[in-house]
C-alpha cells in the first residue's frame, strides 16, 4: 500500500509557535502509531502565518493564489488532517477560519481528523468541543474523539502530572491512527470528469432526466 | 455598408462583420453604477444608461464587433432590461452583434426569454446571440420565487425549454419548475427559422460546460477575476464533450472569452491611471494589489503592445477560439476614457490581434458564429423559412402546424449545421 499523507494546518501566528509546536507532537505521535501498525504516512505541513495575506485576498477575489491554492490542495486531497489552532476569544483563532471559509464545503467530507488547540491557561480547553468540533461536523469530517488541548503550563513544570500532555497526544494519535487505517486510502474524484458529476450517467441526458426522452 | 432592407423571399441580409471572419471582437459590461474614485462623482442611472448607449455605438464605429451587456435586478446595477437597451443600440447600429453577458437562465422564465429575444433578432436583422449565466446575486432567486439550490436544475431545465420553443412551432412541456405548456407557440417565430445563437457561460461548473458540449452550443468563459487556468479545465472538458456528442472534433467547439484591459500609449501612464479604479473596484478592490492580480489574471493593463501580447497568447492555454470579449468600462471609469479605451482597442489592438491569430489557425476552426452563415448551414443555397400564421383558429392543438409554411430544413437547426 502506497503511503498515507497526513496534512497538518497550523494556524499560530508566532514564530516559533506553540501551536505548531502541538502540531508537530500530534503528527509525530500519528506517524509513529501508523508505523507500529506498518502503515507508512508522510506529512504535509500548512502554516497559516505564511499564507494570511493569501487567505484575505481569496476571499475578497474568490480564488486562491498559486501558493495557497496548493496548500488548499494538500489538504482536501489527504488521508488525514491534524488541524491545530490558538484559542483567542474563547474560540479558534480568524485565521484559522478564515482558512476553513476558503475551502470547499464538501471538500473534508469524511475525512479523518485530530483537533488540537492551546491557550494561556487550561481554563479554555473545552473550547475544542464547543467551538472547534462543531465546523467539522458541519463540514461532515469525522473528528476523533479526542481534542488535545496544550496550555502553557503543559509545557512546564506545573503541567498536568494526572493526565500529562504526552499522554493526550498519544490517545489523540491513535485514534486518527485507527482512523486512517480503517479507511481506504484517499482517492481524488475529479470534478471535471463527466463521471463524478454526471452521477453515474454517462450523457447530460442523465442530467436533463425525462426532459430529454433517454 | 448599409444593411439591406427585408424583401419578400430573400433571406435576412447581414453584412459580415468584418474581413476575417474567424474571430469577433468586442466589449461586454457589467452596468455597474460605481463612484469614480477620482472624482467621487457618482453617475445617475441616466447618466450610465445613455453613456451606455453612446459606447455600444463607439464600439462600432471603432470597428469592433461585439457589444454584450450583463442583468442585474439590484441596485448599483442598472441592467434590468436587456431586450429593450439591446433593440435601442440595434436601432443605432448597422452591423454590430448584441449579446448578453449574462443572461439569467435560472430566474427568467423561458418563454419569456424565447420571446423576447427572437423579437430582438427580428428586429435587430439576426444581429443578436446570448450568453446565459446563473447570475451572482443569491437575492435574484428568492426575488423571482426561485431557490438558489436549484440554480443548476434550473439552468439545465430552462434551457431544455428554451431550446425547444425556438425549434419547434407547438410545445407540450411539463418540467419541475414552470406552469406546464400545451400546444404553446412563440412568438415571433426565430428570424428565417433560425435560432439565436447560445453560448454557456461558466466560471467554475462542469455541468455548463457538458451542457453546451451537449447541444453543439458555444461556451463562454469569462476570464477575469480568475488565473485562466480555472478556465481552462473547463474549455478542454467543452472540447473534449463537444466531440463526444458528435458535433465536430474538440477543436470545432465554440469558445468565447473574456479579458479585462486598460491602455495608455506609455505603460507606466495606463497603471498610474487605472490604479486608483483597481484599488477601488466593487470585485477585487483592497484586495491583492494591481501588479499581483495582473500578473495571476488575464487583466493586463499597459501598452497596446502588451495589451497585444498578452492576449493573442490566449490561443495557447485555451486553443483556436472565435470570440474575445473585453471589459473596460465598469469601476467607475468615466465615459470619455471608456471612450478613448476603445479608440485604442479599436485602432491599435484589436486589428493587430485580428491579424496574429487569423496566422497559424487550424484549417478546421470554425468561423465566429453569425446569423447569416447559420442560415446558409441550414438552408444552403435555398429559401429561408418566413413563418406565416394561419388564420387563428383559437387553439394550436387540433390540425397541422399553425403557421402556413412547410418548417423547412428543421433538422439542420440542431448539431453540426447549427452551431458554425
Amino acid at each position: 500500500m502506497s503511503a498515507r499523507r497526513i496534512a497538518v494546518v497550523s494556524a499560530g501566528l508566532s514564530n516559533p509557535s506553540s501551536t505548531r509546536m502541538l502540531a508537530d507532537r500530534l503528527a509525530t505521535a500519528t506517524i509513529a502509531e501508523l508505523a507500529a501498525s506498518d502503515v507508512a504516512a508522510t506529512v504535509d505541513i500548512v502554516e497559516l502565518r505564511d499564507l494570511a495575506h493569501d487567505i484575505t485576498n481569496n476571499l475578497l477575489t474568490g480564488f486562491a493564489p498559486p501558493a495557497l491554492e496548493s496548500a488548499i490542495n494538500s489538504v482536501v486531497s489527504a488521508d488525514a488532517l491534524i488541524a491545530v489552532t490558538p484559542i483567542f476569544s474563547t474560540s479558534y483563532s480568524g485565521l484559522f477560519k478564515s482558512f476553513i471559509d476558503v475551502l470547499d464545503p464538501d471538500a473534508l467530507t469524511g475525512m479523518p481528523v485530530l483537533l488540537g488547540a492551546n491557550a494561556g491557561t487550561a481554563r479554555h480547553s473545552l473550547a475544542i468541543d464547543y467551538a472547534i468540533r462543531p465546523i467539522f461536523a458541519y463540514l461532515h469530517a469525522a473528528p476523533v474523539s479526542t481534542g488535545v488541548f496544550a496550555a502553557s503550563s503543559d509545557w512546564g513544570s506545573k503541567a498536568d502530572d494526572v493526565a500529562p500532555l504526552s499522554s493526550r497526544v498519544e490517545r489523540g494519535a491513535r485514534e486518527l491512527a485507527a482512523a486512517i487505517i480503517a479507511r481506504s486510502p484517499a482517492t481524488d474524484a475529479d470534478p471535471f470528469d463527466p463521471a463524478t458529476y454526471l452521477g453515474g450517467g454517462d450523457s447530460f441526458g442523465h442530467l436533463l432526466g425525462g426532459l430529454a426522452g433517454e | 455598408m448599409k444593411r439591406m432592407p427585408r424583401r419578400p423571399g430573400r433571406r435576412t441580409d447581414v453584412t459580415e462583420n468584418t474581413s476575417w471572419p474567424g474571430m469577433q471582437f468586442g466589449i461586454f459590461t457589467v452596468s455597474d453604477i460605481t463612484a469614480d474614485p477620482t472624482t467621487g462623482h457618482t453617475p445617475s442611472e441616466a447618466e450610465k444608461i445613455r453613456a451606455a448607449v453612446t459606447i455600444a455605438k463607439h464600439a462600432e464605429d471603432v470597428g469592433l464587433d461585439v457589444f454584450a451587456i450583463g442583468e442585474h435586478h439590484n441596485p448599483p446595477f442598472w441592467s434590468s432590461s436587456p431586450t429593450t437597451t439591446l433593440a435601442y443600440i440595434a436601432a443605432q447600429t448597422e452591423r454590430l452583434i448584441l449579446s448578453t453577458a449574462t443572461t439569467l437562465i435560472t430566474t427568467n422564465d423561458p418563454v419569456k426569454l424565447a420571446e423576447d429575444y427572437a423579437m430582438l433578432q427580428h428586429l435587430s436583422g439576426g444581429r443578436v446571440d446570448l450568453i446565459m449565466g446563473r447570475g451572482n446575486t443569491g437575492p435574484v432567486y428568492p426575488w423571482f420565487g426561485k431557490d438558489i439550490r436549484q440554480g443548476l436544475p434550473l439552468a439545465i431545465e430552462n434551457y431544455a425549454l428554451l431550446h425547444k420553443l425556438w425549434r419547434e412551432d407547438v410545445v407540450d412541456w411539463e418540467g419541475k419548475f414552470r406552469t406546464p405548456l400545451q400546444g404553446f407557440t412563440s412568438t415571433p417565430r426565430p428570424l428565417d427559422g433560425v435560432a439565436p445563437f447560445v453560448w454557456h457561460g461558466s466560471i467554475r461548473t462542469p455541468e455548463i460546460a457538458e451542457q453546451a458540449a451537449y447541444y453543439g452550443d458555444g461556451f463562454f468563459a469569462n476570464n477575469i477575476f480568475w488565473p485562466k487556468e480555472h478556465y481552462q479545465r473547463l474549455i478542454d472538458l467543452y472540447r473534449q464533450r463537444f466531440a463526444h456528442y458528435g458535433h465536430g472534433t474538440p477543436e470545432q467547439a465554440i469558445v468565447g472569452l473574456g479579458g479585462q484591459v486598460f491602455m495608455s500609449a506609455n505603460s507606466q501612464d495606463a497603471v498610474r491611471q487605472f490604479r486608483p479604479y483597481f484599488d477601488n473596484a466593487p470585485v477585487y478592490g483592497h484586495g491583492p494589489s494591481l501588479e499581483d492580480f495582473s500578473e495571476m489574471t488575464p487583466l493586463t493593463v499597459g501598452s497596446p503592445q502588451q495589451v497585444i501580447d498578452r492576449y493573442a497568447a490566449m490561443r495557447e492555454t485555451f486553443g483556436d477560439y472565435q470570440r474575445q470579449l473585453f471589459l473596460i468600462d465598469h469601476a467607475g471609469l468615466p465615459l470619455k476614457t471608456v471612450l478613448e479605451q476603445l479608440d485604442i482597442l479599436g485602432g491599435e489592438v484589436v486589428p493587430v490581434l485580428r491579424k496574429e491569430l487569423a496566422e497559424g489557425r487550424g484549417a478546421d476552426v470554425p468561423d465566429a458564429p453569425t446569423h447569416a452563415a447559420r442560415v446558409r448551414a441550414a438552408y444552403g443555397d435555398g429559401p429561408a423559412r418566413e413563418a406565416r400564421p394561419r388564420a387563428n383558429r383559437g387553439d394550436n392543438l387540433s390540425g397541422p402546424s399553425p403557421y402556413q409554411d412547410t418548417p423547412a430544413a428543421a433538422g439542420a437547426a440542431f448539431g453540426v449545421g447549427a452551431g458554425r
